[in-house]
């Protein structure tokens, strides 16, 4: 059986379905339609929706409230990543599992808020201050917004770290035909109770994640967003500060194979790969319909997580190809990425920054 | 709160000695918290200290409390999320004038909201950690390292601001008063938003620059005018527990689940067809479009939808794209429509670059105003006028979309009596007289 329904809708859902209990948003094209549904499913499930003063607030109120033992969700679009940008920081410091949708609009600046685009996959991984990496995924289809949420939650759990769920105007809003019977529920697991006495940032092995102590668990719980010891107070001892930051980057990087997700759909004998990811991966499944249908063949990936770079899956669809176009709605991110890590192949950028979308006629032409 | 897990301390100190600068008035403020925390016997697991950032922001350091150290002015944002979700927790933050500047948007909210946390500002009248620099509260006149010829600007009356927007509990004092420590306990006993600005002395920047002292203090009080002491104490809803009570009789409703069409009818159509639908906003050209979408899928077939409209949604065109197919649709977005209906002067702007695509194998709807309009495909006039109902600016769409769907001979009448059905029942028979009446019209 099918339903006609959009990302956004899939979005809550997943969320709610994940154990979501707290959402803190602030209005803006074309995310909005997150924050009105998650204030009308909050009080359904005993979970607390806000619309607060900025997006600064927002994202304060997710940290805090998940510190009480919340799972929290906040969604915006670029403009209010910006202002996320300094809590974000806090939340890989800090150590808080949070979930954030990006729905993106068309940059730069205030750009056009009714308008597709992919500008912020770059934007989310350097957007803080320090370097230190996040997850993000990013769903291709409506199915995957609903198991990417799910798969958010569940990500922001394992490595206690902000994930982003990059989406956009498109695949939030298009009305899409949905097999009801295809949507997938990756298992989000649950909050581990910390043990009392437990030190608040205790890493050992190094990239090791330790339960979130949370408040009002009967024992006292330290947080803090600055260079810290395990017991959550401020240092500047090198080793100490050292150890926190390694911590920070192999909690994540070391576990990449873990996080890393992509369909392959590759050829034998194919000489060209295509890659892609969000909406336009859409066009791109049609081009490959369409190209083997005439008979040239082709190869294609769908990158359903963009930080970490999934880098053995690109490796492992980059052999016997002569050359890769990657696709995307911005002057050209990803393709930076696929650049760095391929070698001894054409790397060609398939870009549209003019506010329509990729079709299935620009990737033939440029795979022709 | 359990009260019988209450364990009381003597102390809700720990060990560490204060970083503050000899004579600072930080210390002695965090001293009267404590004795506040002694005589209301909490359990330090229960209170949260919230601290912002500066000198003062690393007062939760020196506490056995649960503890939070945020950004700078961002605290009470951290404190309205840790009390939303559990409101039955002590929340206390400590900002200072800094932090209550930077972060002003977040103190008028949680004013208005009456949140119950309990907000320390310690007021310095400059940033202490940074350098002395002023701050919203400097007193006009005073000598800063960023006002070497003395501020120019007005301080801001913190407590007269939250008090007019809604606090329940608000208090101005010093850090010298005899009562601080019963002013936090009462702050923290009220429900409600409580905000106690406290004057202290940065002696480090502020006082050797502007010889401020003790007396000094008072001094400044009187010359601005301000008011201190209890300013007010009344019991008003507080917004955690309001949230709470509006939420109840939402509470175990069925969250969103998907909503599936049953297959009613069938369709010949076995390739992709694609209709563009340009008309104005409040023309109802996304819902009429949505209408169709769902009679595809009731007729087996895949359908989706991709609006167009400017940010201000009730002026100007409103364009959606509608694809259907027999088989699953990836790419939703549409260059060259088999189909294009034009319903107003907004939407014939917006199908200018459709219609310079379309060929003689497609199709053109217009109403009669747009008969003449140019392109190489075949136009078929639609006339909402001949409709035997009268049909209402919203019908309009609905029609002339029913009619072309019909005329092209994809979807049959059945799956657009089936999709009125699925949709909003208080126009339910309105909706079925209007695709009846242009189904016949079409095929007549
Ligand atoms: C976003 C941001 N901007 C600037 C700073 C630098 N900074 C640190 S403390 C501070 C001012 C603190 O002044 P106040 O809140 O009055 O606290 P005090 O040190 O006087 O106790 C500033 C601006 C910062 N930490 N974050
Ligand atoms: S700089 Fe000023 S506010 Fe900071 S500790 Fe020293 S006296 Fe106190
Ligand atoms: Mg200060």
């Amino acid at each position: 059986m099918r339903e006609l329904t959009d990302g956004a809708t899939a979005i809550v859902r997943g969320a709610v379905d994940a154990g979501c209990t707290f959402f803190a948003g602030y209005p803006i094209t074309p995310a909005s339609q997150i924050l009105m549904a998650m204030m009308r499913e909050m009080p359904k499930v005993g979970g607390v929706a806000i619309q607060a003063e900025d997006e600064i607030a927002s994202i304060g109120m997710c940290i805090g409230a998940t510190m009480s033992g919340a799972r929290a969700l906040t969604a915006t679009s670029g403009p209010g990543v910006s202002l996320y940008s300094e809590n974000i920081g806090m939340a890989i410091m800090g150590e808080v599992p949070l979930v954030i949708v990006d729905v993106q609009r068309m940059g730069p600046g205030t750009g056009a808020a009714t308008t597709v685009a992919q500008g912020d996959v770059q934007f989310v991984r350097w957007g803080s201050g320090g370097g230190y990496p996040i997850i993000a995924l990013c769903p291709s289809s409506v199915l995957e917004c609903y198991s990417l949420t799910r798969r958010a939650f569940d990500l922001a759990e394992r490595f206690r770290c902000p994930v982003f769920l990059l989406t956009d105007k498109e695949l939030s809003q298009t009305a899409c035909t949905v097999d009801v019977s295809a949507y997938a529920a990756p298992p989000v697991r649950a909050r581990t109770p910390a043990p009392a006495g437990l030190d608040p940032y205790s890493y050992d092995p190094l990239d090791g994640v330790s339960p979130l102590a949370q408040y009002g668990a009967g024992h006292v719980v330290r947080f803090t967003g600055s260079t810290h010891d395990e017991r959550a107070f401020i240092t500047k001892d090198p080793a100490t500060v050292e150890r926190l930051n390694q911590h920070l980057v192999a909690k994540i990087e070391n576990h990449s194979s873990e996080i890393q997700l992509v369909t392959a759909d590759l050829q034998e004998g194919a000489q060209t790969l295509l890659i892609s990811y969000g909406v336009t991966a859409g066009a791109m499944r049609e081009a490959v319909t369409r190209m083997r249908g005439a008979e040239s063949k082709v190869s294609a990936l769908t990158l359903q997580s963009l930080w970490p770079v999934p880098e053995q899956a690109i490796l492992t669809a980059l052999e016997g190809v002569t050359r890769v176009v990657v696709a995307e709605l911005n002057p050209g991110q990803v393709v930076r990425e696929v650049e760095r890590i391929a070698r001894g192949v054409d790397v060609i950028g398939l870009q549209r920054i003019d506010g329509e979308m990729i079709s299935p006629t620009d990737f033939e032409e440029v795979a022709r | 709160m359990n009260q019988t897990s209450v364990t009381p301390l003597a102390t809700y100190r720990n060990e560490r000695p204060y970083p503050f600068c000899p004579g600072c008035g930080h210390g002695p403020i965090l001293n009267h918290l404590n004795s506040a925390l002694v005589s209301l016997g909490v359990d330090a697991s229960e209170v949260v200290i919230v601290s912002d950032i500066g000198c003062s922001g690393l007062s939760d350091q020196y506490f056995a409390t649960s503890a939070f150290h945020g950004l700078h002015g961002r605290s009470i944002t951290y404190a309205t999320g840790i009390k939303l979700a559990r409101p039955d927790l002590k929340v206390v933050v400590i900002m200072g004038d800094g932090g209550t500047g930077i972060g002003g948007a977040h103190l008028l909210s949680a004013a208005r909201r009456n949140v119950g946390i309990t907000v320390i500002v310690m007021n310095n009248f400059n940033f202490g950690m940074t350098g002395g620099q002023h701050s919203v509260t400097t007193p006009t006149g005073a000598l800063t390292s960023t006002t070497p010829g003395g501020n120019l600007e007005r301080p801001l009356d913190i407590c007269a601001t939250v008090a007019a927007n809604g606090a329940g509990y608000v208090f101005r004092g010093t850090n010298f008063d005899k009562d601080l420590a019963e002013r936090i306990a009462d702050g923290m006993r009220s429900e409600c938003f409580a905000l106690l600005d406290v004057w202290d002395l940065c002696t480090a920047y502020f006082v050797p620059r502007n010889k401020a002292s003790r007396k000094t203090l008072s001094a400044t009080l009187d010359q601005l005018g301000f008011e201190s002491g209890v300013l007010r104490d009344e019991d008003v809803a507080e917004y955690a527990a309001a949230y709470r009570a509006a939420c109840k009789p939402h509470a175990g409703k069925p969250t969103l689940a998907p909503r599936p069409l049953d297959v009613c009818c069938t369709s010949a159509l076995d390739r992709r067809l694609r209709i563009v639908v340009a008309g104005s906003a409040g023309g109802k050209v996304r819902s009429a479009s949505g209408f169709v979408a769902r009679a595809a899928i009731l007729s087996g077939l895949w359908s989706a939808q991709k609006d167009d409209y400017p940010i201000t949604i009730m002026t100007g065109h409103s364009v959606a794209e509608l694809v259907l197919d027999s088989e699953e649709i990836h790419y939703t977005a549409v260059s060259r429509p088999d189909a294009l209906l034009i319903l107003s002067d907004d939407g014939l702007g917006k199908a200018r670059k459709f219609l310079a695509r379309m060929g003689a194998d497609d199709h053109v709807f217009v109403l009669p105003e747009f008969a003449d309009v140019e392109t190489a495909a075949r136009i078929c006039v639609i006339d909402p006028a001949r409709a035997q109902t009268r049909l209402t600016k919203a019908g309009v769409a609905l029609y002339a979309l029913t009619y072309a769907v019909a005329q092209l001979g994809i979807l049959p009448v059945g799956a657009f009596e089936a999709s009125a059905s699925h949709g909003n029942p208080a126009y339910r028979e309105e909706n079925l007289r209007t695709v009846r009446e242009a189904y016949a019209a079409a095929l007549a």
